[in-house]
């Protein structure tokens, strides 16, 4: 039998077994921001220990930066603390900084692969679950606590046990208006928020392999919300010239050497999989969340679900919980709910080609009155590209915001927040309790075509129907 | 660096019910604004314990009854969503020492045995039976048990599961792995030269 890419990149990575049984995983790059890096400093130092291998750590701030005026110091002391200690942190072992000045700043997800430095075949580990998202290469990517990221600085190994593997086949033409970001709400609806607990998700299929890379890294970031800590996609052609001539990529004669390399880490045509799913692409429709949870989503067309319905008594509770924090009623449709906020950006839906599907459709139309709605691009280099194209004066005109990168409104840990119960149409990740900043803040996720569609007519919409 | 060895765990229980328990739950964002953990103490479920005036919501955490447990009965898919190590250290630094769920998230379970704060999982049914229990007579004295792998108290006994790498690990005192991952340097350094690295 053949072996998964999981497979190969764990074995070709693997230092040894420790006597508990775990594997010590040799980490090619890890990536550090402001948030879950500082106190793994702090316990690096405690235990008087030097940082291994600076050069394989890259780092960049995100979470704390504000997207509208960046000048220092912050308004927030802490968040300015943070920042310093990156910086510091950075300075002290070598490690190379994208901040603010480079050109290079931006959310950690979006700047990695941007530069090319996340690379097919690799171990990547960071502070932060949508780490997931650099799967979308060919690469192991995963999430890891701070404790982990003193590991990995220290020794630049993990002591971590291997997942299972799935493998997720979307066969067929997505529909029109059908993005990444509907696939991998509908995933996790059909298997679960829980339901890849145990295992790495290996994306395949016709659809899938028919997605350019941006739409990669949106499954791959998603992921993580169906469970799975780890996602990836096989590398092919799409990814090879997706790399070629990025800042950080193999040159010259060392290019065709990574590619070889790179395509011999593909799972094997005979690869055993401990689990295959297969999910027809034209059962996607545009999916819209209802509740507090990744998998409580609906296609744009259905009903707000109702307890009565639920599969268990778990499942029931949970609805009557999402449902009571969402203040939404059972049988409710979902298209004409009205929105308060717009946010199109994130690591999940901050990438370049978000901004050029939605902006043509932008053209001569109108936020709705009202509706506060943000634009931020997810990194500086695509910021760039949104001016050069003409891409963030359609924004403008539109009635958006136009802020500068960084995580803004998906977290809650810069400026931009929701206030009270607002309702905010969002292409980030999480609809979880709170998320967005307000403890009663309320979130639906859903594509940027929904929510530029939303922007301009106020309410949830189809965006088929719309542009 | 010696660590001690966890194997049981005694004390009072505490149910924080239901599924997909995620980590902005346990640990809202704004707490996150810290370069230590040592603030974190008694921030643990803050959203789901106090209004934003400050004042409780009747969070069982709170109820007199369960002050001073030292045992989480929760649900499933615990700690989902972030990654944040703040979840587990706010919850550690709150006084509780173990945690038993149905089912727990990957990271939040890893970053739990890295700082020595074993999470294991029960049935369903038998999660209920000992909340059940435990809102009955809240002083009831629980053990969880890694070498028995039971959760029991003198009126009850249930089975728990665990993976055998982070039981070790924490029965043997090794789960502190910075520790573990020193011992094999040259072995990390042949593959830190054989395996490529992103240049300019």
């Amino acid at each position: 039998m053949g072996k998964t890419l999981y497979r190969k990149v764990w074995d070709a990575h693997t230092v040894g077994i420790l006597p508990d049984g775990r594997t010590q995983l040799f980490i090619a790059t890890m990536y550090l921001h402001e948030v879950t890096s500082p106190q793994a400093f702090a316990m690096l130092r405690e235990l008087n220990l030097p940082v291994l291998h600076p050069e394989r750590l890259f780092a960049t701030p995100d979470h704390i930066i504000p997207t509208d005026d960046q000048t220092e110091p912050y308004a927030d002391p802490r968040a300015a603390t943070m920042l310093d200690a990156l910086r510091r942190n950075c300075a002290e072992n070598n490690i190379r900084l994208f901040d603010l000045p480079s050109g290079q700043q931006g959310i950690v997800h979006m700047v990695m692969p941007e530069l090319g430095i996340t690379q097919p075949g690799m171990t990547i580990v960071c502070g932060d679950s949508h780490t997931a998202t650099h799967g979308a290469v060919g690469a192991i990517a995963m999430g890891i606590g701070t404790t982990q990221v003193r590991d990995v600085l220290a020794t630049q190994t993990l002591a971590m046990s291997p997942l299972k593997v799935r493998n997720v086949r979307v066969e067929g033409s997505l529909r029109p208006g059908v993005t990444a970001k509907d696939v991998a709400l509908h995933i996790i609806r059909k298997l679960g928020a829980n339901g890849g607990l145990g295992y790495a998700y290996e994306f395949g299929g016709s659809a899938i392999e028919a997605m350019d890379m941006d739409g990669r890294l949106t499954l791959c970031n998603l992921a993580i919300e169906g469970a799975a800590r780890c996602g990836y996609i096989n590398p092919d052609e799409t990814t090879f010239e997706y790399l070629k001539g990025r800042p950080y990529a193999p040159k010259g004669a060392a290019w065709d050497e990574a590619v070889a390399r790179w395509k011999s880490f593909a799972s094997d045509p005979d690869a055993e999989y401990d689990d295959v799913v297969i999910i027809p692409a034209e059962e996607i429709e545009p999916t819209v969340t209802w509740g507090i949870s990744p998998d409580m989503n609906i296609g744009i067309n259905e009903t707000i679900p109702s307890p009565a319905d639920a599969k268990d008594e778990e499942t029931r509770k949970a609805y009557v919980t999402a449902l009571d924090y969402m203040k939404l009623t059972a049988g409710q449709p979902i298209k004409g709910l009205p929105v308060d906020v717009v946010f199109i950006g994130s690591c999940t839906n901050g990438h370049i080609t978000d901004f050029r599907a939605v902006a043509p459709l932008l053209k001569g139309k109108h936020v709705a009155p009202g509706i506060k709605a943000l634009a931020v691009p997810g990194s500086q280099m695509t910021a760039q590209m949104c001016e050069e194209e003409g891409i963030a004066d359609i924004f403008r005109a539109a009635g958006f915001e136009w802020r500068k990168a960084g995580c803004s409104m998906c977290l809650a840990m810069n400026p931009d927040k929701l206030i009270g119960d607002q309702i905010c149409a969002s292409t980030s990740n999480r609809n979880f309790k709170g998320r967005q900043g307000s403890p009663t803040g309320r979130t639906l996720l859903m594509s940027p075509l929904m929510a530029a569609a939303a922007a301009v007519t106020g309410m949830v919409s189809d965006p088929r129907e719309v542009f | 660096m010696p660590l001690h060895q966890i194997t049981t765990i005694t004390g009072k229980a505490v149910p924080v019910a239901g599924a997909d328990m995620d980590t902005d739950r346990i640990i809202p964002a704004r707490f996150l604004k810290c370069v230590t953990f040592d603030e974190l103490a008694g921030t643990m479920f803050y959203d789901e314990r106090f209004n934003a005036d400050g004042s409780s919501k009747g969070h069982p955490i709170d109820k007199p009854a369960h002050a001073g447990a030292s045992i989480i009965l929760g649900g499933e898919n615990f700690g989902c969503g972030s990654s944040r190590e703040h979840a587990p250290q706010a919850i550690k630094r709150s006084g509780i020492q173990a945690i038993v769920a149905e089912t727990f998230a990957e990271i939040f379970f890893g970053n739990s045995t890295g700082i020595g704060l074993p999470c294991v999982c029960a049935a369903h049914a038998d999660i209920a039976a000992a909340t059940a229990l435990t809102e009955e007579e809240p002083e009831t004295p629980w053990t969880v048990d890694l070498a028995a792998m039971t959760l029991s108290c003198p009126k009850a006994s249930f089975p728990i599961t665990m993976p055998a790498e982070p039981r070790e690990a924490l029965m043997q005192g090794r789960w502190d792995a910075v520790v573990e991952l020193m011992n094999a340097p040259a072995e990390v350094e042949r593959l830190a030269a054989a395996l490529p690295n992103p240049t300019l």
